[in-house]
């Protein structure tokens, strides 16, 4: 991948979508560029810190999305254009600062581009929708159908965003902003910026309904400005049977659907990019076109609704048109759309059959084997320390015997709650919820509750969300222990720095700040360990969960196995002694299989444990739990 | 102008299993096409795993415009699997009577074929039925060969050579090199070979 500041206007590029907000920020001319990692946002803020010190950008990983917000829009007040960019859940933590952010002058251009993930596939927590957020606090709102979309309207929304002095919004869904496609370059403009804060130009001017008037004021003239926008356009017949309505991916896959069932003569696309406020008069001169309308979109029926909306106050429209989409249950308000969801949601409306194969080839698969579409469950990376880490923390909630569970967060170490955590994890919400919950429930003992709660929470993590509940546990004696599992990377999202890393977003070193000092700073017990070391991580466990009151710190020291090995190659050469393994009759409850590692597997027709060596990370933990030792584990090479 | 295409648009799946390097090999073949004047929708879907989940590749080809990132079921022209359940799996939904398949026959084994309650299927047995369900197959033994070479992980770039010497996608050998020099700056030459060999196998 070349870097996203070629000069070569007109040049065509495979770029993802992320890349190509990157790249459209640079044609704009940005200065500035801040982000916490977050899938499907994670690629953009890399994009644009790998080429900062060429471009005379200033680039940076924040430790959470409101600080990215706050910090992009205090540059963009001081004349630097500034982007900042964010997964869905990231606007929810920016949220307190967004709401104050469209009723302030936005200076020179500030563009917040929220990704979400459709299936909640790759985020772990749920997924969501933004765009009514936009709706919700006033906030200019566009929708990129494809990358070459996804850099134009970047660039479009920075002149938009300066001109009527208010943060603009970018919502980009999965399949956009990870999918890639041509885009063609347009032109990089000069490097020069100027910071200056003019004093006599606060940022709160006039009373607060003074300032939301503003507001209502420039909420208009972006819808103006939209009635033209060349992000809008139909395609298709003049008088079509069914119009369908539709944005971001979903316009990719109303097309293909249109084309694959040949009713390009019969239906026609009206696709949206400008989303809010709704280019009333735009819609306006469509919505006759046909009495049958579909919306397609991901999530919520966002366009739907406002195009009701806007109906109910068309009265002189004749036919009044029937709609389809959510509400109808044509098309669902969960997980990712695509073209065989569109197809189906026309074949019902219009009466048309569509048949994707022959049956014959289907009939083929009707007799087919069950375990021909065996599952892949996800799971932890071999080699995984967190995996380790579960394992110290299921034997120590053992033998401490009353109960105790942990409170899990967000990232890698998720996996708690499931086979690969040894189901030691019960809860999980946002980051940060997981030390946030257990701070209630440590301050139940005059309840009687007595189980130990063990929070959970990663290094990135920690800086993120945690410290406040770290410090409203100490101050109101909780009592409950958090584990900081601390593998040096935001690993989850693809290794980014992080405060605690030595290292910022444009590569180079940065003070490290120590998430031990921290906490012995609270004056409290902190321990640190090793978690491949299960034996003493237990023992520490086990001790810390007899301490009765107050939060205690383990911080679990072990870098991410994948960029460790990546940089210095397996640690162990790890295989089973096939002789010494007792297979099916072994003592311990083959305790190796309930190890839940995809390389540690079992041979059936020899009865024996044995290791992929394709598989395999070499991480040797596995040789310390098999108490038979048959699991040998060689010092690498 | 591109060359045409023996259909418009074409649909590339390229699937396997989170840490076999499939993105790395979609990437190269998609960089291509671009370079080869095509327009390319690439579309990739993947659970939140980096190691063992399935990993799915989604390409489209053509001369004429941007397709849908997922392609509609039933409508996969060639599929290269790296993995043989997987190659199945995407059969089953993309398949159709004129798809040609390119597989690895190396199984990597699902956490769930464990417990006793699924048990991976019979390797021959799979194989048979991907040549079935295909007007025509390529078997690469690609990890077999990358192991031979020193590293499991070139079977990758083994199977990107094994897709260009089946010679069905409208891309010629020389616009790799310079390709997988770039990629690769330290371990280009090795790389190399393993793209090489690829094309070896799929035309032995």
């Amino acid at each position: 991948m070349p870097d996203i500041d070629i000069d070569a206007p007109g040049k065509s590029l495979l770029l993802m979508g992320n890349e190509a907000i990157a790249r459209g920020a640079l044609e704009a001319g940005i200065g500035f560029a801040s982000s916490y990692p977050g899938t499907p946002s994670s690629e953009i803020l890399p994009a644009i810190a790998g080429v900062a010190r060429k471009r005379n950008i200033y680039a940076q990983w924040s430790v959470n999305e409101t600080v990215a917000l706050e910090s992009a829009a205090g540059a963009a007040l001081a004349g630097i254009r500034s982007l900042a960019s964010m997964k869905q859940n990231g606007v929810q933590v920016a949220s307190d600062f967004l709401g104050t952010l469209p009723l302030r002058p936005a200076g020179s251009g500030l563009v917040l581009v929220s990704c979400d993930d459709p299936e909640g596939r790759n985020s772990g927590s749920g997924e969501m929708d933004t765009r009514p957020v936009a709706k919700w606090l006033d906030i200019p709102l566009l929708e990129p159908g494809d990358m070459q979309e996804a850099k134009d309207m970047t660039k479009w929304l920075f002149d938009v965003s300066e001109e009527l002095d208010i943060v603009c919004m970018l919502r980009c869904v999965s399949k956009i902003s990870h999918s890639r496609g041509n885009v063609v370059l347009g032109e990089l403009p000069g490097k020069e910026h100027k910071a200056y804060f003019d004093i006599k130009k606060p940022a709160r001017i006039g009373s607060p309904i003074g300032m939301h008037i503003q507001l209502l004021q420039k909420i208009e003239k972006a819808r103006e400005r939209f009635e033209s926008a060349p992000f809008n356009r139909y395609v298709g017949p003049d008088k079509p049977e069914l119009l369908i309505i539709t944005c971001g991916a979903s316009w990719l896959h109303s097309q293909e659907a249109v084309k694959a069932m040949e009713l390009t003569d019969r239906v026609g696309i009206l696709k949206l990019g400008t989303l809010y406020p709704l280019p009333e008069k735009f819609c306006e001169s469509y919505l006759g076109k046909s009495q049958n309308i579909l919306v397609v979109e991901e999530i919520a029926p966002f366009i739907e609704r406002s195009v009701m909306e806007l109906t109910a106050n068309l009265p002189a429209l004749e036919p009044r048109p029937i709609f389809y989409g959510k509400r109808s249950g044509h098309i669902r308000s969960y997980g990712e759309l695509n073209p065989d969801v569109v197809i189906e949601a026309i074949s019902k409306i219009m009466g048309v059959s569509y048949q994707s194969r022959s049956s014959d080839y289907d009939k083929q698969f009707e007799s087919a084997p069950e375990n021909y579409s065996v599952t892949r469950t996800g799971g932890i990376c071999p080699g995984c320390s967190h995996k380790a880490a579960h394992w110290a923390i299921k034997q120590a909630l053992e033998r401490d015997g009353r109960e105790g569970f942990e409170t899990s967060d967000i990232g890698c170490y998720t996996n708690g709650l499931g086979p690969d955590g040894f189901y030691v994890a019960k809860t999980l919400y946002c980051m940060g919820g997981g030390a946030g919950v257990a701070n209630g429930l440590g301050n139940l003992g005059q309840f009687g509750f007595n189980q130990p709660v063990l929070a959970a929470a990663g290094d990135s993590t920690f800086f993120h969300a945690v410290m406040p509940s770290l410090v409203n546990g100490v101050y109101n004696q909780s009592n409950f222990i958090l584990v900081v599992l601390d593998n040096s990377a935001t690993s989850m999202t693809g290794f980014q720095p992080h405060p605690g890393t030595g290292q910022n977003a444009m590569g180079e070193s940065a003070p490290v700040v120590s998430i031990e000092a921290i906490c012995r700073s609270l004056g409290i017990r902190v321990e640190v360990c090793d978690p491949y070391d299960i034996e003493k991580t237990t023992d520490i466990l086990a001790d810390l969960m007899t301490m009765e009151s107050g939060v205690r710190v383990i911080i679990m020291e072990r870098e991410c196995e994948l960029l460790r090995a990546r940089r210095d190659g397996p640690l162990y050469k790890v295989h089973v002694d096939a002789a010494l393994c007792l297979g099916e009759a072994c003592v311990y409850d083959n305790v190796c299989q309930t190890w839940h590692c995809t390389a540690l597997l079992w041979n059936k027709e020899e009865d024996h444990a044995w290791i992929d060596p394709v598989i395999c990370a070499g991480c040797g933990v596995c040789a310390d739990i098999c108490p038979q030792g048959a699991i040998i584990k060689e010092a690498g090479e | 102008m591109a060359k045409q295409l023996m259909k418009d648009p074409l649909n590339l799946i390229i699937s396997g299993v989170a840490g076999q390097g499939n993105v790395l090999i979609a990437m190269l073949i998609g960089n291509a096409l671009v370079e080869n004047g095509y327009q390319v929708m690439f579309g990739q879907t993947f659970g939140s795993n980096q190691r063992g989940g399935s990993v799915r590749n989604y390409i489209r080809i053509s001369n004429e415009t941007k397709y849908s990132p997922i392609i509609p079921q039933g409508h996969g022209d060639i599929i290269l699997g790296m993995e043989p359940i997987e190659t199945m799996r995407m059969l089953r939904e993309f398949g159709n009577p004129n798809v040609m398949t390119v597989v690895n026959p190396r199984a990597i084994m699902s956490i769930d074929t464990r417990g006793g309650t699924t048990e991976y299927p019979d390797i021959d047995k799979l194989l048979a039925d991907i040549e079935r369900l295909s007007s025509k197959t390529w078997i690469i033994n690609a990890t077999e060969e990358a192991q031979k070479m020193g590293n499991p992980i070139l079977a990758n770039v083994i199977l990107a050579g094994g897709l260009i010497g089946a010679n069905i996608l409208p891309l010629e050998k020389n616009s790799f090199e310079s390709l997988l020099q770039e990629r690769f700056p330290r371990a280009f030459e090795i790389n190399l070979k393993a793209f090489n060999r690829g094309i070896e196998l799929a035309k032995s």
